[in-house]
C-alpha cells in the first residue's frame, strides 16, 4: 500500500525485471519455461548457434500435442517422431520431460498447476498462447512464439514492454448451469475478441473468487480469446490449498512463508487500472458458438444471428461467411442445431471438475452420437477412474481416452471429420481447428454432455431439471 | 536479420478480418522443418479447394498481386494459435509488412522476431486503401519505418508500433546477442531476487 499503490500486473512485472532499456522494453527473468513437440523449432535454432540451455532446471517438457488420445488408434508416424523429437530433445539437454507413458504426462497447462511446477509469483512462458491458464494461481504467464522460446532457452530470460493494465470485474450470482466457460464465452461475445489487445487483465469480483481454482484455469485459459496474452486472478486462501503438497511447491516452513508472500501480490485498494470492465453474473446463460470465432456466440435459448441486422458491411460479412461455413440459418433456433459428435477435452476444460459435470449431465443417459474424453492428465485420468467416471461415461457411448491435446487442435490425427458437427470443450471455433472442414461448436462441459444426450445442442438446464 | 528501412511493393488486398493463426497455416503442415519453406501453406485452405487445386477467385491467387510484399487486412489479424509459422508462411511467401487496424499480441513479436513489419493503421485508413483503385489494380505502394507511413500515389497514412518494435526493425537487431550483453545485471538480479523470493525455484 502506501504512497504508490500497485496492481498485481505492476508488482509482478516489478519483481522480474533485470534491465530496462531507453525505448522503454525491459529484460524479464523466466522462472518456468515449458517445452513441447511443438517447440522444435525453438531448439532447432539454439542448435544452429551450437549454444547451450541456460537453466534446463527451470524447463520442463510436456508430451501433449502430437500424443495419440485413443486407444488402440494406428498411430501416425510423423507423430511418433514429433513426440520422440521431444524426449530427445530434453535429454540432451538435461530437461525434465513428462513424456509419453511418464506417470504426470498430460498437457501442459493442465500438469504444471496440479504438480505446483506453477505458483503464485513467477513469471512463466511455454511456447503455446494458453500459457495464460497458470495465471489462476497468481502467476504471470504467457505464450511466445519459436524464436523466444529460442531465447529463453539460451538465455533465461525474455524482452518485454510493460502491458497495459486491464482489470475485468464479474460480480453478482450465477444462475443454475452457468460456469467458468459461460463467464469466460460471455465476455468475449460482450466485448470482442480484439477486447484486450495489449493489455494484461486481473479477473476479479464475487464471482471470480467464488470460482475454484479449476474454474479459474478455465476463465484464465480463454483470456488470449480475447485478445490478451495474459489473464490472473490474484491469489487467495483456495490458491494455497490447491497448491498445499503440491510436489514441486515449497514444502513445510517454506511452504508457509511463501504463501504469506503470495497473499501479498494482490493489487492494493485504489491501484489504478488503464481499462476497466464489468459483467454481471446475472446477464449470463449457458453459451455456445455458432460461427467460427469465439466471439461469435449466443445463449443457448437464442436464435442463429441475422448479418442483415449489423450496420457495419465488413463485420455482416463475416457473419454471413461464418454461416455459411457453419452450414446454418440466420433465425433458426441454437437448440435445434444437430450435432454429429462430442468431444470432452482440452486445457480448457480436462480438469477432474470439468468431467466430474459432465459425468453427471451423463449418468443413466446415452449419448445419441459419438463422443470422445481426454482428461487433460495421466493424474486427471487416475483420480477420474477411482470416482468411477470413466464407467459413466464409457455406459453414455464415450469413448474414453488419455490425456494430450487430441481433438482440440487435431494434430495427433483426432480430427472432426469434413463438414460433421461437434459439440466441444475447447477454446477455438476457428475454420478448420479441429480438422478440414470441420464444424466446432464451443461450450462448457456439461453442455456438451447435453448436446450429446440430445443430439442437438441443448440447454442444460432442461436436463438438470429432470435430474432432480 | 535484415533491417527494415522502406518497402515499395504491390500490396495484396486481403481485406478480411480476425485472421486467425490456424488459416494463416493449419496445424496439420506445422510438422515440416523450416528449411523447406513454408510459403506454399500460407492461407492454405482458404486459397485451395477440397481437391487441391488454386481457388481463382481467391485475391492471395490474382497474379496482379503475384509480386505483393504487403498485405492489407481488416482487424485481429494473427489471432490465436502462438505458432511462429505463421510468420514464417508469409515470410517465406516474399511478404515483409502486414497492415490491419490491430494484430494479435504474440503474432506482433513473432513477426518483429523474423523482420515482418505489422504496422496498425486506423480502420478507415485500412478501408481506403482497400478501396484505392491503384492498390487493386497492382500498384506499389511505399512503407516508411522511419516515418511510419503508408503512401499510395497522393495518398499518405500514419501507421503505429511500439518503439522498442521499431527500433529493433530498425537495427535488424540480434535479441540473444543483446541479452548476453547483460550478463552482469542477469547475475546481479538473481542474488537480490532469491533474497525477495526464496520460495522460486522447484524443490525437486
Amino acid at each position: 500500500m502506501g504512497a504508490n499503490p500497485q496492481t498485481i500486473i505492476d508488482k509482478l512485472w516489478d519483481a522480474h525485471v533485470i534491465a530496462t532499456r531507453d525505448d522503454g522494453d525491459c529484460l524479464l527473468w523466466v522462472d518456468r519455461h515449458f517445452v513441447h513437440e511443438g517447440s522444435h523449432h525453438g531448439f532447432g535454432q539454439v542448435r544452429e548457434r551450437s549454444a547451450m540451455i541456460a537453466r534446463p532446471d527451470l524447463t520442463f517438457g510436456t508430451a501433449d500435442h502430437y500424443v495419440a488420445t485413443r486407444r488402440g488408434a494406428i498411430q501416425d508416424q510423423d507423430c511418433v517422431r514429433m513426440v520422440r523429437q521431444l524426449t530427445q530433445n530434453c535429454a540432451e539437454h538435461g530437461i525434465v520431460c513428462f513424456g509419453d507413458g511418464d506417470p504426470s504426462q498430460g498437457i501442459a497447462h493442465v500438469v504444471a498447476p496440479e504438480l505446483g511446477l506453477t505458483l503464485p509469483g513467477l513469471l512463466i512462458v511455454c511456447g503455446d498462447s494458453h500459457t495464460s491458464t497458470h495465471g489462476a494461481l497468481g502467476a504471470y504467464a504467457f505464450g511466445i512464439g519459436a524464436s523466444e522460446v529460442a531465447h529463453v532457452l539460451m538465455t533465461q530470460c525474455v524482452w518485454q514492454s510493460r502491458p497495459r493494465r486491464m482489470r475485468v470485474r464479474i460480480d453478482g450470482t450465477t444462475g443454475p448451469g452457468v460456469g467458468a466457460k459461460d463467464i469466460a464465452m460471455a465476455l468475449i461475445a460482450k466485448y470482442g475478441t480484439g477486447y484486450a489487445q495489449g493489455c494484461a487483465i486481473e479477473y476479479t469480483g464475487a464471482v471470480v473468487r467464488a470460482l475454484s481454482v479449476e474454474g479459474r484455469l478455465t476463465l484464465c485459459n480463454l483470456s488470449i480469446e480475447s485478445g490478451s496474452r495474459l489473464g490472473l486472478v490474484a491469489p487467495d486462501d483456495k490458491t494455497i490449498a490447491y497448491l498445499r503438497r503440491a510436489p514441486y511447491a515449497p514444502q513445510g516452513e517454506a511452504f508457509a512463508r511463501a504463501a504469506q508472500d503470495w497473499l501479498a501480490l494482490a493489487s492494493d485498494d485504489d491501484a489504478h487500472f488503464d481499462h476497466e470492465i464489468s459483467l454481471d453474473a446475472a446477464e449470463i446463460a449457458p453459451i455456445v458458438t455458432w460461427g467460427v470465432s469465439p466471439e461469435q456466440a449466443a445463449p443457448i435459448d437464442s436464435h442463429v444471428p441475422d448479418p442483415a441486422r449489423l450496420s457495419d458491411p465488413a463485420k455482416a460479412e463475416a457473419w454471413r461467411d461464418a454461416l455459411e461455413y457453419m452450414g446454418l440459418q440466420a433465425g433458426q433456433k441454437i437448440s435445434d442445431i444437430r450435432i454429429d459428435r462430442a468431444f470432452i477435452g482440452s486445457c480448457t476444460n480436462s480438469r477432474i471438475e470439468d468431467l466430474r459435470a459432465a459425468a453427471a449431465i451423463l449418468k443413466d443417459r446415452k449419448s445419441r452420437v459419438p463422443g470422445l474424453v481426454s482428461p487433460g492428465s495421466r493424474l486427471v485420468q487416475q483420480q477420474a477412474e477411482g470416482e468411477g467416471l470413466d464407467r459413466i461415461f464409457i455406459a453414455a457411448g464415450f469413448e474414453w481416452g488419455g490425456p494430450g491435446c487430441s481433438m482440440c487442435v487435431g494434430m495427433n490425427g483426432d480430427v472432426v471429420p469434413a463438414g460433421e458437427r461437434c459439440a466441444s470443450t475447447t477454446n477455438r471455433n476457428f475454420k478448420g481447428r479441429q480438422g478440414k472442414g470441420s464444424r466446432t461448436h464451443l461450450m462448457s462441459p456439461s453442455m456438451v454432455a447435453a448436446a450429446a444426450v440430445a443430439g442437438r445442442l441443448c440447454d442444460v438446464r432442461e436436463l438438470m431439471r429432470e435430474s432432480v | 536479420m535484415v533491417p527494415f528501412t522502406i518497402l515499395t511493393a504491390p500490396a495484396c488486398p486481403l481485406g478480411l478480418e480476425n485472421v486467425d493463426t490456424d488459416q494463416l497455416i493449419p496445424a496439420r503442415f506445422m510438422q515440416t522443418p523450416r528449411a523447406q519453406g513454408y510459403g506454399g501453406f500460407l492461407l492454405h485452405d482458404l486459397r485451395r479447394t477440397e481437391s487441391g487445386s488454386m481457388r481463382v477467385e481467391f485475391v492471395l491467387n490474382d497474379p496482379r498481386y503475384a509480386a505483393a510484399a504487403v498485405m492489407i487486412a481488416r482487424n485481429n489479424f494473427g489471432c490465436g494459435s502462438s505458432r511462429e509459422a505463421a510468420v514464417y508462411v508469409l515470410a517465406d511467401a516474399g511478404f515483409r509488412c502486414v497492415l490491419a487496424p490491430g494484430f494479435g499480441d504474440i503474432f506482433t513479436s513473432n513477426a518483429i522476431q523474423n523482420g515482418l513489419l505489422p504496422a496498425r493503421v486506423a480502420a478507415c485508413d485500412i478501408e481506403s486503401l482497400l478501396h484505392d483503385p491503384s492498390v487493386l489494380a497492382g500498384a506499389p505502394i511505399t512503407i516508411d519505418l522511419m516515418e511510419q507511413s503508408v503512401s499510395s500515389g497522393d495518398k499518405t497514412f500514419a501507421f503505429d508500433l511500439r518503439a522498442d518494435f521499431r527500433q529493433r526493425l530498425l537495427n535488424g537487431w540480434d535479441t540473444v546477442d543483446m541479452t548476453r550483453s547483460y550478463a552482469k545485471d542477469i547475475e546481479a538480479f538473481l542474488v537480490r531476487d532469491l533474497a525477495a523470493r526464496p520460495w522460486r525455484d522447484p524443490v525437486r
